[in-house]
């Protein structure tokens, strides 16, 4: 089974950390992929800017529309994700609850769809 | 228990009414043991054909043909040795068949036959594990599910009750029940919940979905929402065996208070309904009824759990019970330490019941006046409008007071809330006893 971790975090937490903090988070995150490499969980993943540069693109009627990005009021923001490989819901849990943003942040963890 | 599915209908075994009178009352026979099969090892079938086949609709089907070649063969070929085995073993065959049936729309579905085909044989047919139960308990109570899709899931699938008694037991519409365990369902397909029992670190975070089902299991078994017997024993007793395997299992406090509280209420049954089927109240209990075996293993489990130190509401009303079970006469019930166990149990479980459970204690102990205050306050919330007990606690309390058209109305609102025949005596009994009393002026 493929799953998504869909990684949101508070963007103003992070921005307000300092670099050591900022660093040692980042340190984390490395030796997670790291890890999760090794382990043979790891598919693919990514780090997304922040959201203020992100775009919302719709059609309606035929007509596009592009405008500034998506619920900046909400607390936390999609921030980057990681496509992992486990047997089940409880091995993607397990790997998704040691993502470094699992201790300030949400990890949504969703089956990508079989066809 | 859900009708019994085989049960002979247009489409249904009709075949054997041709047969001689010596094979009808054969059949007859063999049909009354199958349905008690049905009522004692349908679960345990079905909780077993799902680690099997891996999917719980294709393993509900399973279970229902398995009952139906039960019904035709076991007249003809005798009772098998091991019906649980023979019923898991032809749900299997009755699943591959249904997957070859279909793979011709679906080509997958051919090769997931021979799969299972293939593991069958390698697989003996006494490889049928106790565990398969709780392999389905805890995938039911999966936290990944909502709380109200992994209560509904496990009545329906655990306990075998219909959607429409779920419905009744939760106060809530049937179509809902519905749509939750076709959504709980679901889930557990598409995210893949694997079907086991959680890891050694996972089991305690595991076990309070767990236990609030089992309660809820009891609690329907004990107070049935409707029908005419006011008790239903199986269902008391399933849960009190769930509750069982979970303390072996587990030796969790709570899961040893949950198992003393059941211990305790179920001790009573004798002795809360009359021959007629009428309720008989606590106080009004003959105490020489109650069963003591079961009420002394539920005092050393109370005692086990709070010596553990990390107890909480199970525990909590576990010892209410054991105070109530530990007085010889009901005047000497020990109401100040109720009413404290309940100050502590609403605080650990800060919900409408308990509050309306705690108002009663202080009415036993500082008399109906203060009662009623309480009552009057947990009323207010609202949340215990169609709650029937909340009505015929406050009617009590008016009753006592002399307030007898108080007292009138709130029976009347309790009475329109029952759906059981007991439950309705009971509040028309109380309702023609006010009749005839005075208002005190």
């Amino acid at each position: 089974m493929k799953y998504l971790c869909l990684i949101y975090d508070d963007e103003k937490k992070l921005g307000s950390m300092t670099k050591g903090e900022a660093d040692a988070f980042m340190g984390e995150y490395m030796a997670y992929t790291e890890s999760v490499k090794t382990s043979g969980h790891y598919l693919g993943g990514n780090a997304l800017q922040p959201v203020a540069t992100a775009t919302s693109v719709r059609v309606r009627n035929g007509k596009m529309s592009a405008t500034d990005g998506p619920f900046a009021e909400t607390k936390e923001q999609l921030g980057g994700y990681y496509l992992i490989e486990a047997k089940d819901l409880n091995e993607a849990i397990s790997v998704a609850s040691r993502i470094p943003s699992a201790k300030i942040g949400t990890i949504e963890v969703r089956p990508i769809m079989v066809h | 228990m859900p009708d019994c599915p085989w049960s002979p209908g247009p489409s249904g075994p009709g075949h054997f009414l041709g047969v001689t009178g010596v094979a009808l009352s054969a059949m007859s026979d063999i049909q009354s043991r199958v349905d008690a099969i049905y009522r004692a090892e349908s679960r345990r079938v079905l909780a077993t054909l799902i680690r099997l086949l891996g999917d719980f609709d294709l393993a509900e089907e399973a279970v229902h043909d398995a009952f139906i070649a039960a019904v035709e063969q076991w007249p003809r070929e005798g009772m098998p040795a091991n019906p649980r085995a023979w019923l898991v073993s032809a749900g299997r065959f009755k699943a591959i068949d249904t997957l070859r049936r279909r793979a011709r729309f679906d080509a997958s579905l051919g090769a997931l036959a021979i799969h299972l085909e293939s593991t069958m044989a390698a697989a003996p047919e006494t490889e049928i594990v106790e565990d398969d139960r709780l392999r389905l308990i805890f995938t039911c109570c999966h936290p990944a599910l909502p709380p109200d899709g992994q209560v509904a899931l496990t009545l329906r699938e655990v306990c075998g009750l219909t959607t429409e008694e779920i419905a009744r037991a939760f106060l809530t519409a049937a179509p809902t029940v519905a749509q939750r365990i076709v959504r709980a369902k679901a889930k557990i397909r598409d995210a893949t919940i694997p079907y086991q029992v959680p890891g050694f670190e996972d089991l305690p975070s595991r076990l309070d979905a767990v236990l609030h089902v089992v309660y809820l299991v009891f609690n329907e078994g004990y107070s049935p929402s409707s029908g005419e017997s006011i008790t239903r024993g199986d269902l008391s007793r399933e849960a009190i065996r769930l509750g069982r395997v979970l303390v072996e299992l587990l030796a969790a406090p709570e899961a040893m208070g949950l198992l003393a509280l059941m211990l305790i209420h179920e001790s009573r049954r004798d002795a809360r309904s009359t021959p007629d089927g009428d309720t008989v109240l606590l106080e009004q209990q003959d105490r020489a009824l109650w069963d003591r075996h079961l009420i002394a293993e539920g005092e050393s489990l109370v005692e086990r759990a709070i010596s553990s130190r990390r107890f909480g509401p199970y525990t909590l009303q576990a010892a209410i019970a054991a105070v109530h079970a530990s007085a010889p006469t009901a005047n000497e019930t020990d109401w100040a330490q109720i009413a404290g166990l309940y100050d502590v149990l609403a605080r650990a479980d800060p919900t409408p019941v308990v509050a309306l459970n705690r108002a009663v204690a202080i009415a036993m102990r500082d008399g109906p006046e203060a009662g009623l205050v309480e009552i009057d306050r947990v009323l207010a919330g609202g949340e215990l409008d169609d709650y029937l007990w909340a009505h015929s606690a406050r009617a009590d309390l008016c009753r006592r007071l002399g307030r007898v058209d108080e007292a009138k109305t709130a029976y009347a609102r309790a009475r329109a809330l029952a759906r059981q025949g007991p439950e309705r005596r009971f509040l028309e009994r109380r309702i023609a006893e006010l009749a005839r009393a005075r208002p005190r002026t």
